[in-house]
């Protein structure tokens, strides 16, 4: 990499830094980066202490990736001579609605379908006692097109997949079976 | 009790405490029940399925066990207050520390306790006590997808063949003693709830009822009435015979190896 158009140094190491933690991938879905997900809530250097600043939030509360996560902001922030202090944060909580386009498109290249929009948090509990939701079984619930050969005529195989944030789903006309990235 | 902090008075904060224990020994327990469905469900998709249900449960009970550390002044850690805790010492619900049976039972278990977690967290969103809040408004969509999920295997099965209707009928009648413990209020919950941090558990007790007799209704079955037995102590720390097994697995290796890390 070419130094030529840095301006300052220490600017050039601090920039280089922020880049590299909000490029660090999602150790599940290594296509696409934790600030893509949504993971990654806020960032800052200190040049002064020589310290990043990170605040992550969990996709799920029992993510077991959130472990990984902050080590891997570690070991990038030690690589450019920083130290990593990472913290957690809860709410607002995370929702598929924050994973961007192009991270989107990523995730179907991958093989994965892309989330639709969540469903309102406000919708449901906590209230009087309302109109039970219809319960259904079996058949499409909502449409999900197979990331490979794009059918919209998949079914769901089961509800939890791989991992807490996905779905199994197998495609009808192409028969591959694929993950969904749940609206959550 | 050991966790009551400083002085001979039930303070607020201790109860408060007391509270959040109960919670977070709810889901704490839960999720140490259902893995041990690992090897056993009917199909590899539910093992999972199962598995990721008590991962959501571990992540919740994680804050709400740290949360307790904090209020009630011990500072102990979420490891401490679930690998260094007697039976004695947990405020779970009995519902919670039942044995695997078939995987009907499991459904109608997880059908009751999501409906009444739903319920919870969605009032206590609105906890005075910011942590809980966001803990709660997390929870709030997992514990809605555990509901889908029993919900439809319910369904499934009472709407099903001669021999899943029975079962399933069988499962709501083996979980019906302990559904009352999950509304029932006690000092601690009275007190969090007069405070703004918790909400008092009777008043969840309608709308959970309702959710659950949609879908018995949907699974054309019907729910039993009342028994004469039921569940009661769990918030007190008086537990049922399976409770010693249960943690004496679930803290093996903690108590073998205070120190050890990984």
């Amino acid at each position: 990499m070419s130094e030529v158009s840095a301006p300052v140094g220490v600017t050039t190491a601090s920039s280089a830094v922020l880049a590299a933690v909000r490029a660090v991938p999602d150790p599940e879905i290594p296509v696409i980066s934790i600030e893509d997900l949504g993971i990654l809530r806020e960032l800052s250097v200190d040049e002064k202490t020589g310290k990043v600043h990170a605040v992550i939030t969990p996709t799920y509360s029992g993510c077991p990736a959130m472990r990984a996560i902050e080590d891997d902001i570690a070991r990038v922030c030690r690589a450019h001579g920083f130290t990593a202090v990472v913290s957690t944060r809860l709410a607002p909580a995370w929702t598929t609605d924050w994973i961007g386009e192009s991270a989107r498109e990523a995730l179907r290249r991958f093989g994965i379908a892309p989330p639709g929009l969540a469903p309102d948090p406000g919708d449901d509990a906590g209230a009087a006692p309302r109109r039970p939701v219809p319960v259904t079984i079996g058949g499409p619930r909502h449409t999900v097109a197979c990331p490979r050969c794009g059918s919209e005529r998949t079914s769901e195989l089961s509800r939890f997949g791989s991992t807490a944030c996905k779905a199994l789903r197998r495609c009808d006309d192409c028969g591959d079976p694929f993950d969904e990235f749940k609206a959550f | 009790m050991s966790d009551n902090g400083t002085g001979g008075t039930f303070s607020a904060q201790a109860a408060s405490a007391s509270y959040l224990l109960g919670l977070g020994d709810d889901a704490l327990v839960y999720a140490q029940s259902l893995g041990s469905w690992l090897t056993w469900a009917p199909a590899l998709e539910e093992e999972m399925a199962l598995a990721n249900v008590a991962l959501d449960l571990i992540g919740q009970a994680r804050p709400l066990l740290t949360l307790v550390g904090q209020l009630d002044g011990t500072g102990r850690s979420e490891d401490d207050l679930a690998y260094q805790r007697d039976e004695r010492d947990f405020h779970n619900v009995h519902l919670v520390e039942q044995p695997r049976g078939d995987f009907a039972r499991e459904m109608a278990r997880m059908l009751w306790f999501a409906a009444y977690h739903r319920e919870l967290y969605g009032a206590l969103r609105a906890s005075t006590e910011p942590t809980l809040a966001a803990i709660a408004a997390k929870a709030l969509k997992e514990v809605r997808y555990h509901f889908d999920h029993a919900s439809q295997w319910v369904v499934r099965l009472g709407d099903g063949t001669q021999e899943s209707h029975e079962r399933m009928s069988a499962a709501l009648s083996w979980a019906a003693p302990y559904v009352d413990e999950l509304f029932e209020d006690d000092s601690s919950s009275v007190s969090a709830a007069g405070t703004g941090l918790g909400v008092l558990p009777s008043t969840l007790r309608p709308a959970a009822q309702v959710a659950v007799e949609a879908v018995v209704t949907q699974a054309t079955l019907t729910l039993p009435p009342p028994s004469r037995w039921r569940s009661r102590g769990g918030r007190d720390g008086v537990h049922s015979e399976p409770m010693g097994a249960l943690i004496a697995e679930m803290q093996h290796l903690a108590r073998a190896h205070p120190t050890a890390t990984w």
